[in-house]
């Protein structure tokens, strides 16, 4: 009987049903539909946003063995370079939504490139010469995110700043009594694309079979004469954009930034990454809903628990799949 | 084996700095000064069982700030609760020590396990878990402003401990023999014997396991260690030890709150420390904490002048200005971790041995 049960649960999608079963359990215990689903929007855009900035910090680690403490380093300077390009373009905010979107981009786009430009100083400056060797690697990141923290303090200082938003993102729609805020349907489009994106780049190109398979045995690439390292500059630039894509996008939903956001992002980003399995993209999506959707529920439900949920669900994961829900194969 | 000039250099600086902390109230009279010198003992020993973890066992946990401050909090707890007193302050002690055990045990059981990064991330997660509870509870723990209470009537600056004829106090040297000295004396006398234990652990056929264990955990398995359990037992102690270094700073500080017992800066300053010193060595603690802590202290009169000096120039200034003192040593730690791994005290006992 268990053995049947367990069966059907696996042909349907096993451990991704979690979030389905999740907001089930959330529905019956909040009692209101229209909050349930204001929930569940909230939930599964921030599981979106989380997901941009852990998805790199996930490939990375897999296909090159490589834990980057930095990491949160890029999600808050790509909080602060959106936020300081839209502070400059603010005329183009106020201007009609062609203007304000075409500010929108070029803030996402700056935050990108600048993630690009950074993901590339790092991996050959900072983490190169520490390649294997992960005590030293931990250290290493550990002394740049001290840094970067600095170089923000630095150039923005220890004060908010507040971030402006085009207004065509601003306000909620309201259909019956539910209402879902624009911004965070805006950030879930985006999450989707970007996962839809990365999945098609990794499963229907050769680069992404060349990902692939170096995640899953990397001497053997090398030994094929693949330059598995260029390979992987390519990679880390990547999930560093991706970091500051999501750092920009969080700055947008929260409006007012301090440079304490990194460290804080970071913790989550690595709950979501522990719980999802290191090194598998559907395992970060899988990892970013559940977190960002037991946020928003408990921190309605009991809101007291609100941070420590993320902790003992976390340990509960831990118990059950000691690698996480859905590890990379090695 | 004949020791190495290196060696004794190192030795020789551990004389100097014991000494100086030995009679730092006779040395420098005044309080700035006093401050500095507790908060060198009680951060060698500190860095000192952080570097059990980290220099003899190859564990990274960024969670040792959190033991430090379940102690402090205990005793903070305590004393105001219940008032300035030894059994308060006793009991806190205890009550802290029981806490940094359990909690050690359970994350050391679920997680000790898995690779040394999984380690670091979960207890990175737990810290600051329990950073944002103490802000939350803060009819407990007083929250962002922390907890201020009084001290034992022994530590108290107008108690005297010896009375001349006058009935004043007595001074030796010039300095006064009052509860502030006495106060001073217990926190080294404290420190100095947890890093003495310490001590005698590392050299002892347990210190020589956990070094095996770093260097090959397999063989170390395989030869019939049980690697799980040394590694929990040695994780339990170090947050033992730290537990019992948050009590006596709480005591002596009187006032306990996030940023002095529980932020991730002091985190930041311990790695900072034990890298700078010298991983795997105690000496390296003792340095390393000892240059940090006069650092911190100093430097920023230094830097306040060179960012004023440095005006005329952009950026410069802003990163030279005291409160940016991390962002240099953030850089001299990343080259310290490339260049000289082993920190101050393991290249200079390097030096003149035989390869």
């Amino acid at each position: 009987m268990m053995n049947r049960v367990s069966e059907t649960l696996g042909r349907l999608g096993g451990v991704n049903l979690l979030p389905l079963a999740l907001a089930a359990v959330a529905f019956v215990l909040i009692g209101a539909p229209s909050s349930w689903v204001t929930l569940t929007v909230a939930g599964l855009s921030m599981g979106m946003m989380v997901f941009l900035m852990a998805s790199g910090l996930s490939l990375v680690f897999g296909l090159m063995d490589v834990l980057n403490f930095g990491h949160s380093a890029f999600v808050s300077f790509g909080a602060f370079v959106a936020a300081t390009v839209l502070a400059a373009l603010s005329t183009w905010l106020d201007g009609g939504w062609m203007l304000a979107s075409a500010a929108l981009a070029l803030a996402l786009l700056a935050a990108i490139a600048f993630g690009l430009a950074a993901g590339l100083f790092f991996e050959t400056v900072i983490i190169r010469p520490v390649y294997r060797d992960h005590l030293r690697q931990i250290l290493i990141t550990m002394g740049a995110l001290i840094v970067s923290e600095q170089i923000i303090l630095a150039v923005w200082g220890g004060t908010p700043v507040s971030v402006p938003r085009p207004s065509f993102l601003e306000g909620a729609w309201i259909i019956g009594d539910v209402s879902m805020e624009i911004y965070r349907l805006f950030a879930m489009g985006l999450g989707a694309v970007v996962f839809v994106g990365l999945m098609v780049l990794l499963n229907r190109t050769r680069i992404g079979l060349l990902i692939r398979a170096g995640v899953e045995n990397r001497e053997m690439v090398e030994a094929l004469g693949f330059k598995i390292n260029r390979l992987f500059i390519g990679v880390f630039m990547l999930g560093s954009a991706l970091a500051a894509l999501g750092g920009a996008m969080w700055a947008g939903y929260e409006t007012l930034i301090t440079p304490a956001l990194g460290g804080e992002m970071m913790i989550v980003v690595f709950i979501v990454v522990i719980i999802g399995g290191l090194g598998s993209i559907e395992g970060t999506l899988l990892g970013a809903i559940i977190v960002g959707l037991t946020a928003n529920y408990i921190g309605y439900l009991a809101p007291k628990l609100a941070l420590a949920s993320n902790m003992i669900l976390m340990m509960a994961i831990l118990m059950w799949r000691p690698s996480g829900l859905r590890p990379a194969v090695k | 084996m004949k020791p190495t000039y290196g060696t004794i250099a190192v030795k020789s600086a551990m004389l100097v700095i014991a000494a100086l902390l030995l009679f730092a109230p006779f040395l420098f009279q005044d309080i700035r000064a006093l401050e500095v010198a507790a908060r060198i003992c009680i951060f060698i020993v500190l860095v000192a069982s952080y570097d059990l973890l980290i220099g003899y066992t190859g564990i990274v946990s960024f969670a040792h700030t959190m033991f430090f401050g379940f102690g402090a909090y205990g005793s903070a707890i305590a004393l105001k609760q219940m008032g300035p007193g030894w059994d308060s302050v006793a009991l806190g002690t205890v009550a802290g020590v029981a806490l940094s055990l359990v909690v050690a045990t359970a994350i050391g059981l679920i997680s000790l396990r898995v690779k040394a990064i999984f380690f670091a991330m979960i207890t990175l997660a737990a810290a600051s878990v329990v950073l944002v509870l103490a802000s939350q509870l803060s009819q407990l723990t007083g929250g962002e402003d922390g907890i201020t209470y009084r001290a034992p009537d022994l530590f108290k600056t107008a108690t005297k401990l010896a009375v001349d004829g006058d009935g004043k106090v007595l001074r030796w040297f010039g300095v006064k023999l009052n509860g502030k000295l006495a106060a001073y004396y217990f926190v080294f006398a404290t420190s100095l014997v947890l890093f003495l234990i310490m001590l005698r652990i590392t050299v002892s056929p347990l210190g020589t396991v956990l070094k095996a264990i770093r260097e090959n955990e397999a063989r170390a398995e395989a030869i019939g260690y049980r690697v799980v359990a040394y590694r929990t037992f040695v994780f339990c102690l170090s947050a033992v030890v730290a537990s019992l270094a948050g009590s006596v700073y709480a005591v002596w500080l009187k006032y306990t709150g996030p940023d002095t017992a529980l932020s991730f800066a002091i985190m930041i300053d311990i790695l900072l420390m034990v890298v700078i010193g010298g991983m795997g060595t105690m000496w390296g603690a003792v340095i390393g904490a000892t240059l940090m802590v006069m650092a911190q202290y100093y430097l920023r009169d230094l830097m306040g002048a060179a960012s004023e000096a440095t005006a005329a120039i952009p950026l410069l200034p802003e990163l030279l200005a005291p409160d940016r003192w991390l962002f240099w040593l953030g850089i001299i730690f990343i080259l310290l971790v490339y260049f000289f791994p082993k920190g101050i005290a393991g290249t200079l006992m390097a030096r003149g041995q035989r390869a």
